[in-house]
């Protein structure tokens, strides 16, 4: 019963996932990008954790781990981008 | 039987914790399409998400008992928690300057 439920609510969150990519597509600002791309790495991180329990492969939670890291490091570098123009201090 | 009924609660609370989260993500997501500016937008993603992630990794870690599995599920759910609000504020921060600063994209209309 909880497998299936947790099949069903990791399709659920990909559908999701696309719908929040038509902002990050369309996004007037910069900023509005960000925000979805930020959404969507988090979205992705709890279907990668979803897919490593449903296939009983445990390692992917590791992957998953990684992933939310890059995320983080992505969003943080482009919002100091965004704010001073260059990367550097 | 005493083992039976238990265990039927324990699902009923894993069910419970995955639909809530669901519905938290679902209402962010409609935060992200339906609002007009980038502040409100982020209000309605940054906290929706971060909820419903919670709730959906703290319906795993019920779903897998306690083993090494729940145990990175758990790092990853402290580290969603400490780092997306931080995100957060670093894109509020650049967009608020921006804003102050009056610098217009070539795409965006006034």
């Amino acid at each position: 019963m909880v497998e299936t439920a947790v099949i069903i609510s990791a399709i659920i969150l990909v559908l999701l996932t696309f719908v929040g990519l038509f902002r990050a597509i369309k996004g007037p600002t910069a900023e509005d990008r960000i925000v979805a791309i930020n959404m969507i790495s988090t979205k992705v991180t709890v279907i990668i954790v979803l897919i490593a329990l449903i296939t009983s492969q445990a390692f992917y939670v590791d992957v998953a781990l990684v992933y939310a890291l890059l995320g983080f490091i992505a969003t943080i570098g482009l919002a100091k981008l965004l704010m001073k123009g260059k990367l550097g201090k | 039987m005493m083992l039976s009924i238990w265990s039927l609660g324990l699902d009923i609370l894993i069910l419970l914790c995955l639909a809530s989260g669901l519905f938290f993500i679902f209402v962010g997501v409609v935060g992200l399409i339906r609002m007009p500016d980038v502040f409100t937008r982020m209000h309605a993603t940054t906290k929706c998400d971060t909820m419903g992630a919670g709730l959906i990794f703290l319906g795993l870690i019920l779903w897998q008992g306690l083993s090494f599995v729940s145990l990175n599920i758990l790092l990853i759910l402290i580290f969603v928690w400490l780092t997306n609000p931080t995100a957060a504020h670093a894109i509020a921060k650049s967009a608020y300057q921006r804003l102050e600063s009056g610098i217009k994209e070539e795409g965006e209309k006034d």
